[in-house]
């Protein structure tokens, strides 16, 4: 490069440390302060991307977050790889890596460029409308549609970075800090309250930081002097917190926000290791202060998004904070007095300005009588009304405005440029005040939204509230902040403004050309390539609402969420459709506000943390005995324990046949426990259960079913009474905590008469249950001191008594239908009786079963699972489990719905065995049972539950829910599957022992 | 975000609660004497208005209290909250 467009002297950038980096593939230098923008600028880089649709050679356009076109993909390596980084917000460091996106196979030579010579054929809605014919053909264009239209690759690995979460409360939170953020954090922490400032960049002072000119003072100092006293003052304050590189994505209800500090992005990669990447800040503000500052405005004429082409205030940011230049021969384009400030910025610099282009026929501001007095040709009442030059504006051609401003009228005049400042006027950062719920106002005078109403206790201040110029924001700032925050005395008195800028402005939405509007290319939506053309067809189709355009032409779309154009649609839409600007009201802003990578977003809950993980206390066991684990819940529950080169069936096989044949034995801890005292525990289980509970005995057992109020099961488990007034509830495992909160909801709001109280004890206990003809041998083993006999401990029944020292509790309650025993003992001694009774039990061919096996041993008894069998439509009538219900209750919960006109309806789905022709065959459980196939459609009867092949029976049974199914015992019905049907028969639900002989067999 | 200022244990994040629909819709005391019309207007009528509604909430990860609030459904303004048994408060 020969070109020198970095100057000696900058604000931020720092000369002495050089920075090198690579943007596709090629190393340039920068200086440490550079933004990966400003770097590429002073290397003359302006071609930085390629458009969405059309693939339009695209250029830096913007110094700030509202960057449409400049989004690129960080990092080679492909674990950091991140797309749509905005180059203007990223600082560069040394190794840096990037490269354009949206292109190929290169930047400078782009395929996709064909799109925008098609262009004529491609309008608004261009997809919707043509890859609806033949609708089956959708999933073939979606591939080529979705390969072409890539915005940048996502990592293929797992991210090496650390993030995490942090809460912050305070009392008042200000958010950014330019002039009027800095004025009120020194006035709220000065007058004691917990302040929290914030700023999205590396420092503090936002564009007022670089106002050097001498046209612009305060107090009779130059601008930006005037606020470094200020932020020396501040930074000293205790209560004032300053956060940079910190940007507020979201502004929640009840002053609820969501901010994220980055921490590393702008150190080399090798300093980055055992580091935080960034931080979610979760803050709570009594107070929130918006001083989000206002962003400028383009303007829309034909071919305004070539590069070369910026707004002009990122030129003026450019040359006055980072100390570059962003051509040598510079026009500036004008429907106000920004870009004048601009151009002082530029002549102090010496830099070429070629013409200023203004919309306005009269202009009064001191600082463009000064600028004609350096000889810059001031073309009053003109507009562009095209530009030249493909990777990088050459040229342009103005003409002069109608009267009314609707038409160009007499000679078109060309003007040579590699650099063009565009300036629309300023539209206030409200973003964040209307996610929070704010509602704005319209002002006429110059066309800018403004809040109106607050919805929560939170003020806008400086150019976000509509305060555009330095006199406004200084005087009102401290007026506002002083009512808001309730305080008489700050530092401030009156201000002496000086400025060479006035209010006046000349508003045209769409400017005009001398081509017709179908010819030409004006730029609404930069990144989404929507034009002033596809906003008049949308309008002409017929879309009226605001938020139909939006996302028929897709403007405001994009990464960048319409931070620029966003106002253009609006005013096009309103002059188009003949209809005020304020009555559309505006798309809606939605978090975030800059996009928030995943690792943000997640923290550290990443990998084992993700979610809790609960595991029983005889885990260990089955881990160092091969299970393999299933997820129930956050339990791991075993699931099977596959011998030497087992699969999953051969396992549960092998489990289920000892089980019955000999013994098995299950961790049941998972199973959810309630403590239950009070004088009126057996009334209340005599509410919440469908059965009675009244008279059973001290000691013994009882299965309950408990239903919702619409009388559908809900939950099931056996009860045992510990005492007169003491039970212990089982629940289901992935019922547990919803079962107590139901149970405590009707004590605490229905029945507060009750004296009840309820106790978690799930993981107090470790449950091991063991079963099988040879249980009983093993069980009086392990605790020899207590009578197993049948007489003694008949099924259903329970006992207090002790292994060794160590009290627990045994039930005699069976899930597989066998003889079997449960063990509650205090949790940490789980895995010790586990592991006795494995050796009490290796005579007996003991068996460690998991809970495939569990439920294929309940399958054959046709005992039900809760959320397996049943989904929230099953009653009892429809599981055949009438026998539950108890005829003499008053009332149960649940207990009116069932004789409600549906519930008694004969065809409901009930719950039915199958058996399948070929026993060999096993159902796959969802599948579809049908009667009838020869019809269409058919007529879909019920679905299969619970399917597997019973090594005790030798053949394949299952579980399903079939319409009018009880009246169908001996019906063939008909599963059909992808590529065969498959007959069954359709048979009681219990297949095995129906008499309950093995539950007192001798052996 | 809502702040929900719980009547045991005071302001806590909305994280720590479970909604538990419209309150003061009483279970009826006697079941068996309503037709399936009143039956239904118990178990399945609720309101949705815009503007002020009594809902039950619990503190479930907290002290597992049910209580009521009267919330503005129109801002999520929450106007009281008030002990479960006790009267809605009049505008």
């Amino acid at each position: 490069m020969s070109k020198n467009l970095r100057f000696k002297s900058s604000k931020l950038v720092d000369e002495t440390y050089r920075v090198s980096f690579k943007f596709n593939d090629k190393t340039y230098y920068g200086y440490k302060g550079d933004t990966l923008a400003s770097a590429l600028l002073a290397n003359d880089v302006h071609l930085v991307g390629r458009s969405f649709k059309y693939h339009r050679p695209r250029g830096i356009m913007t110094a700030g977050s509202e960057e449409p076109n400049a989004i690129i993909q960080l990092h080679d390596n492909t674990s950091r790889t991140e797309p749509n980084v905005r180059a203007t917000e990223i600082e560069i460091y040394e190794g840096l890596v990037a490269s354009s996106q949206n292109c190929w196979p290169s930047v400078n030579f782009d395929i996709g460029g064909i799109n925008n010579i098609l262009s004529p054929i491609l309008p608004a809605g261009f997809y919707y409308k043509t890859f609806m014919w033949p609708k089956s053909f959708w999933e073939k264009y979606e591939y080529f549609i979705r390969k072409s239209a890539g915005l940048g690759k996502s990592p293929k690995e797992a991210d090496p970075d650390i993030y995490e979460h942090k809460y912050i409360h305070c009392d008042v939170l200000i958010i950014g800090a330019g002039l009027s953020g800095i004025m009120a954090a020194k006035m709220s922490a000065k007058n004691g309250l917990k302040t929290l400032l914030v700023d999205e960049k590396s420092f503090l002072g936002g564009s007022t930081i670089y106002d050097n000119s001498e046209f612009s003072k305060i107090n009779n100092q130059i601008t930006s002097s005037w606020l470094e006293k200020e932020i020396n003052e501040i930074s000293k304050l205790e209560n004032l917190e300053i956060k940079t590189r910190t940007s507020v994505a979201a502004f929640h209800g009840y002053n609820f926000l969501l901010a994220r500090e980055n921490l590393t992005d702008h150190l080399p990669i090798n300093q980055r290791e055992n580091k935080i990447r960034h931080r979610l800040l979760k803050i709570r503000a009594k107070k929130v202060i918006s001083a989000t500052g206002a962003i400028e405005r383009p303007l829309i004429f034909d071919n305004n998004d070539r590069p070369g082409i910026l707004l002009s205030s990122a030129i003026k940011k450019y040359i006055d904070l980072y100390g570059i230049a962003c051509g040598e021969n510079n026009i500036l384009f004008t429907n106000n007095d920004t870009a004048y400030e601009t151009a002082m910025s530029l002549v102090q610099r010496g830099i070429k300005i070629n013409a200023i282009i203004d919309n306005r026929e009269e202009i009064e501001s001191k600082l463009s009588y000064e600028l004609e007095k350096n000889n810059i040709r001031i073309f009053k009442g003109y507009t562009v009304v095209d530009t030249y030059g493909y990777k990088r504006i050459n040229g342009l051609s103005i003409m002069q405005l109608s009267k009314d401003g609707q038409k160009v009228i007499g000679k078109k005049i060309k003007l040579s440029c590699d650099s063009l400042g565009v300036s629309g006027g300023w539209t206030p950062a409200v973003h964040l005040f209307t996610q929070s719920g704010g509602k704005l106002k319209f002002r006429e005078d110059d066309q800018v939204f403004i809040p109106n109403k607050y919805p929560s206790d939170q003020l806008s201040i400086g150019s976000c509230n509509g305060d555009l110029s330095l006199e406004d924001i200084t005087t009102n700032t401290v007026l506002s902040v002083k009512k808001f925050l309730n305080i008489n005395k700050t530092d401030y008195k009156t201000f002496e403004i000086i400025t060479g800028i006035n209010k006046s402005k000349r508003n045209i939405w769409l400017l005009p050309s001398d081509k017709i509007l179908g010819k030409t290319k004006s730029f609404v939506d930069y990144q989404n390539d929507a034009t002033a053309k596809d906003i008049k067809l949308a309008l002409r189709e017929g879309f009226r609402s605001i938020e139909h355009v939006k996302r028929y032409t897709t403007t405001g779309m994009g990464t960048d969420q319409g931070k620029l154009g966003n106002m253009h649609a609006l005013g096009i839409i309103s002059e188009t459709a003949g209809t005020k600007i304020g009555e559309h009201g505006t798309t809606t802003f939605r978090p975030p506000y800059t996009p928030l990578t995943f690792g943000t977003i997640v923290g550290r809950n990443v990998g084992e943390f993700f979610d809790i993980i609960r595991r029983t206390p005889i885990h260990d066991w089955h881990v160092a005995n091969n299970a393999k684990f299933e997820n129930v819940g956050q339990w791991k529950r075993a699931w099977y324990y596959p011998k030497e080169n087992e699969n999953m069936h051969q396992a549960v096989q092998r489990e289920s046949k000892a089980a019955r044949d000999y013994a098995g034995i299950l961790d049941a801890s998972t199973l959810g426990k309630i403590d239950i005292q009070g004088t009126d525990a057996s009334e209340f289980l005599n509410r919440v259960y469908t059965n009675a509970w009244s008279k059973l005995a001290i000691g013994k057992c009882r299965y309950g079913l408990m239903l919702n109020e619409d009388g559908m099961v809900y939950d099931d488990g056996v009860t045992t009474r510990l005492d007169e007034n003491h039970y212990i509830m089982t629940t289901t495992t992935g019922g547990a905590a919803n079962v107590l909160g139901k149970l405590e909801d009707y004590l605490q709001t229905e029945w507060p008469e009750l004296d009840v109280y309820l106790s978690s004890v799930t993981d107090h206990y470790a449950t091991i249950s063991v079963c099988g003809p040879h249980s009983k041998k093993i069980v009086s083993k392990v605790i020899p001191d207590l009578d197993f006999s049948d007489e003694k401990f008949p099924h259903m029944s329970f006992k207090n008594t002790k292994i060794g020292q160590i009290k627990c509790r045994v039930m005699r309650i069976s899930f597989t239908g066998e003889q079997s025993y449960e063990i509650n003992i205090q949790s940490n001694y789980g895995k010790s009786v586990w592991e006795k009774c494995m050796e009490e039990g290796k005579d007996f061919n003991i068996t460690p079963y998991g809970t495939e096996t569990m439920h294929l041993l309940r399958a054959e008894k046709g005992f039900i699972i809760v959320g397996q069998d049943t989904d929230a439509t099953m009653t009892p009538i429809d599981l055949q489990m009438d026998w539950i219900v108890s005829k003499k209750k008053y009332d149960f919960i649940g207990k009116r719905s069932l004789y409600r006109s549906d519930t008694i309806k004969d065809d409901r789905k009930q719950l039915v065995g199958l058996l399948t022709e070929n026993p060999k065959e096993v159902l796959e459980e969802g599948a579809q049972i049908v009667a009838d196939i020869t019809k269409s459609p058919i007529e879909m009867l019920g679905h299969v539950t619970s399917s597997y092949y019973s090594p005790n029976l030798n053949k394949s049974i299952a579980l399903g829910v079939v319409k009018g199914g009880k009246k169908m015992l001996g019906q063939k019905l008909i599963i059909p599957m992808e590529n065969k049907n498959i007959n069954v028969t359709v048979a009681h639900p219990v297949f095995l022992d129906e008499e309950g002989e093995r539950l007192n067999a001798k052996l | 975000m809502f702040l929900i200022n719980c009547p045991f244990c005071g302001e806590r994040e909305q994280s720590e609660f479970k909604a538990g629909g419209e309150a003061h819709i009483e279970r009826p005391k006697q079941p068996t004497e309503l037709s399936d019309d009143e039956w239904a207007e118990f178990l399945f009528m609720r309101k949705n208005i815009k503007g002020v509604q009594f809902e039950r909430w619990n503190h479930a990860h907290g002290c597992r209290k049910w209580f009521n609030i009267a919330r503005d459904t129109s801002n999520d303004q929450i106007k009281t909250v008030y002990k479960m048994g006790e009267k809605p408060p009049v505008e």
